[in-house]
């Protein structure tokens, strides 16, 4: 195929991808703004117990809170559309700058989540997948089943207990060592940085990485029975070789796509974990949102998630693009 | 403050805690942190105990809650108003003198449109200024509560306000975060060094502040870190990062006091509990009787007082921190007198007997609307009573519920019986009663109307002659005992958990006084 037309079908396929997109993204916040009415009523959070009834009808009709759903959400889509989401209800701070000013945790959280889930999940799953019948693949797989089947909060809990209040090493909750570089504040460039992420970030990662360890296990066991690796050992490879160059490499492909999927997911699950660690990012300042039905802050979020969703979907949809010809094919 | 400048002083702070070992740094936590740093714009507790370190008002609380001196030296009333002499030599904390140019400024921006402040100020119409330090509040009429009104009525300073572009609170259409959301600039005896919504706050002592030396309390730095999670917030005690926990649960306590070096101080909330029932309608909404209203009898509203067991509330549902009532004051506001705070009993056999005297020994069905996250074990309180009441017959159907959700029920008249919890800022029952008795008042969910007692609501506004006025307020209590219009359950109680090296005194309305903490 000629440079020139790939191009064009990729351009094509890119735009028919985008509209898709889009349409999501307006279902997902029209969904999610008509079940900001079962919510509960915000009124109440804002003024004082000793507000006249006069004062709440006041409020409410200031934010238009009266009107039908429809209108408030036409209004919500047009402000939305000029780049304003408004003002929190709870803090009264501009509801852009607030995620932005909550995002470098929530995303240096998924990252180093990411990095152990990713890491370990391949270094376990080619271990347990290779000496499948060692006491200590055993041990994994067993322990590897709390993973899964453990709520995050109880695990985060767990945590705190053994390496905060018991051994002392760590610290229970919050993000230390802050700076500021260029605008992103990290904490990842100071040593109470890495202490207050550790706990966090593997309660975060502990699901993902069962899953990409069993993954790695299952795909390492059903390549170790393939031809070419017999064919390898027949021809007298080191096992090093044959793991690592051969069976592994072929492993990842099914892997990467699930890593790739997962990564939103992180984000989106990280309300649990940063409530439970007070870790300051855009899941604890959403599930605060819900408390007090801050509904700018939910729109934002619920619409912020959603789009972080469909920008990796597209991707991986290049992606595949790029690598199966086939889809290259139905697309045109 | 800018973020960066922000970041720059927290880590200034975070080398001077290592560096200088000798400073008694308060670390603390508690559930939620201050809304927002203007002493206007919200009437939220938290918010308001927070700014109350950096802030403060004419008239102030001690720790067991009487009215003591803050920024008024003294008060006198009269016919028309009220006349404040202000303390001398008072600054704010960009140096600037307070004076009563500030007292006027303040009160202004109390009551306008966009503070949620109004209902403390309202009865104001007029700021007299005698000379720089004495000012007159004149309101329509004798007000003999004002002060109680005013305590959490802080001081701003007008020139920083003007410069600053805050003389007024933000209001909610607004479009953009004014500056008085995250800086702040008080006489009170603790500075606002940094602050990190949400994460880290840090305030530091003011060695200029006027009652250096009138309180004990010997705290160089603040430290306060809100912690959302329960468990996470008792872990951060028992681990020694935090000095103390303002709202560790109440189940927690016992473990919490076993520990070594770790103590408890528990102490009668001012907030009561009870039930409400719905006497204004024809008919109820939930129930199967058709045609009328059992709440409309009394004899339903004894047989239900009667048939909640409240000391097997108190022994079971709250392991004992809670004091049974009946009535829906605590004891510290004027009106409660121990004749009155006694309950109603329970006696079975007779709210059975009342139930078929009212033509409802069958019992009948009713939904129960409760809060479950608002209230020490609010859903758990209301699943006894369910069981309870299912011994005189009466099923009722559970539905509890957020508080975002729970509340609007009860501001909208749309529940029949419903949980509601109580506190009185005030401490005075003209509070209580003009929310929740008067006929008109915007908490009383369940239309009671009583001639003398909306007659005595008035009266004790303007009534000045104090033994007349306590006697009004006796009066209009024992027609509410007799009434029974609500089902008082107790009074919470306040449980503050800290480390035995440093004395955290409890106070009532769940405040930290950082003026009274000591470190031994």
């Amino acid at each position: 195929m000629a440079p020139l037309l790939l191009a064009g079908l990729m351009f094509y396929f890119i735009i028919n991808r985008l509209a898709q997109a889009l349409l999501v993204m307006a279902v997902v916040s029209a969904i999610s703004f008509s079940l900001f009415n079962f919510v509960g009523d915000p009124v109440n959070n804002m003024v004082g117990q000793d507000a006249t009834r006069e004062q709440r009808v006041e409020i409410r009709q200031q934010l238009g809170l009266d009107d039908p759903i429809l209108v408030q959400y036409q209004r919500f889509m047009l402000n939305v559309a000029q780049g304003d989401f408004g003002l929190s209800y709870r803090i009264k701070q501009p509801v852009s700058q607030l995620i932005l000013e909550k995002l470098p945790a929530t995303l240096e959280l998924v990252f180093a989540s990411a990095v152990i889930a990713v890491f370990l999940g391949i270094v376990l799953g080619v271990f347990t997948g290779i000496r499948r019948y060692s006491w200590v693949s055993k041990t994994i797989m067993s322990v590897s089943l709390i993973g899964v089947s453990l709520p995050t909060f109880i695990i985060g809990i767990g945590l705190i207990y053994l390496f905060a209040v018991y051994l002392r090493w760590l610290p229970s909750s919050g993000r230390a060592g802050v700076i500021e570089i260029g605008g992103w504040k990290t904490s990842l460039l100071t040593i109470d940085g890495w202490r207050s992420i550790i706990l966090p970030a593997i309660t975060l990662s502990l699901f993902q990485l069962t899953m990409i360890l069993r993954l790695v296990r299952a795909e390492m066991l059903e390549v170790m029975r393939s031809d070419y690796i017999k064919f390898a050992k027949a021809r007298g490879l080191a096992n090093r070789a044959i793991h690592f160059g051969h069976a592994l490499r072929n492993t990842l492909v099914p892997v990467i796509t699930i890593i790739g999927l997962n990564i939103g997911g992180l984000i989106a699950y990280s309300v649990i974990t940063e409530t439970v660690f007070q870790w300051p990012g855009t899941g604890l300042m959403f599930i605060q949102a819900v408390d007090f039905v801050d509904v700018p802050i939910m729109a934002a979020y619920l619409i912020f998630v959603a789009l972080l969703f469909v920008v990796i979907n597209l991707i991986v949809d290049i992606l595949y693009f790029v690598v199966d010809p086939r889809i290259r094919r139905g697309g045109s | 403050m800018n973020f960066r400048k922000m970041a720059k002083l927290s880590s200034v702070a975070l080398i001077m805690a290592t560096a200088a070992n000798a400073e008694n740094v308060l670390k603390w936590t508690s559930q939620g942190d201050a809304l927002t740093m203007d002493p206007h714009s919200q009437n939220e507790s938290p918010t308001i105990a927070f700014n109350g370190q950096i802030y403060e008002a004419l008239v102030a609380r001690d720790i067991e809650m009487n009215l003591v001196p803050e920024l008024a030296e003294s008060w006198t009333a009269s016919p028309d108003g009220w006349t404040f002499k202000l303390r001398k030599g008072v600054t704010f904390h960009d140096g600037a003198d307070f004076t009563a140019e500030d007292v006027v400024f303040s009160f202004n921006r109390a009551l306008e449109e966009s503070s949620d402040y109004k209902e403390q100020v309202k009865t104001v119409s007029n700021i007299e200024v005698i000379d720089d330090y004495t000012v007159k509040l004149v309101t329509a009429g004798a007000n003999p509560i004002l002060p109680n009104t005013l305590t959490n009525v802080y001081m701003m300073d007008s020139g920083w306000a003007k410069a600053n572009g805050v003389e007024r609170p933000q209001d909610f259409a607004a479009e953009e975060e004014t500056f008085s959301v995250r800086n702040s600039n008080g006489t009170g005896p603790f500075m606002l060094t940094s602050r990190a919504p949400e994460e880290l706050s840090v305030l530091t002592r003011n060695k200029s502040w006027w009652g250096d030396a009138m309180y004990p309390g010997n705290v160089d730095r603040i430290e306060y870190r809100p912690i959302k999670n329960a468990a996470t917030r008792v872990a951060a005690l028992l681990s020694g990062e935090v000095d103390f926990v303002l709202d560790a649960p109440l189940q927690d306590l016992k473990r919490i006091e076993a520990t070594e070096g770790l103590t408890t101080k528990t102490v009668a909330q001012v907030r009561s509990i009870f039930f409400g029932m719905d006497q204004s309608l024809d008919e109820l909404r939930s129930s199967n009787v058709k045609g009328a209203n059992p709440f409309r009898d009394i004899k339903v509203r004894e047989a239900f007082n009667l048939a909640i067991d409240k000391d097997a509330i108190q022994r079971v549902v709250m392991d004992g921190l809670s004091f049974p009532t009946g009535i829906i004051t605590p004891p510290g506001v004027l009106g409660n007198t121990p004749e009155l705070d006694k309950q109603y009993g329970f006696d079975l056999d007779k709210a059975k007997s009342l139930m078929a005297e009212a033509g409802y020994s069958d019992g009948f069905e009713i939904q129960l609307d409760c809060p479950n996250n608002r209230y020490n074990n609010d859903e758990k309180i209301c699943q006894a009573a369910v069981a309870m009441l299912a011994k005189i017959g009466v099923k009722v159907n559970l539905d509890a519920i957020p508080k975002a959700q729970h509340f609007p029920k009860i501001q909208k008249r749309v529940s029949d019986f419903y949980m509601l919890g109580w506190g009185v800022s005030t401490l005075d029952s003209h509070y209580v009663f003009t929310y929740l008795f008067d006929g008109e008042g915007s908490w009383n969910g369940i239309g009671y109307n009583n001639a003398r007692v909306n007659e005595i609501t008035k009266l004790i506004e303007t009534e000045t002659d104090i033994p007349k006025r306590t006697a009004l307020i006796d009066e209009a209590w024992h027609i509410i005992k007799k009434d029974m219009p609500y089902l008082p359950i107790h009074h919470q109680v306040l449980g503050w958990s800290m480390k035995d090296n440093v004395d955290v005194p409890i106070a009532a309305d769940d405040h930290l006084r950082p003026r009274y903490v000591v470190f031994k």
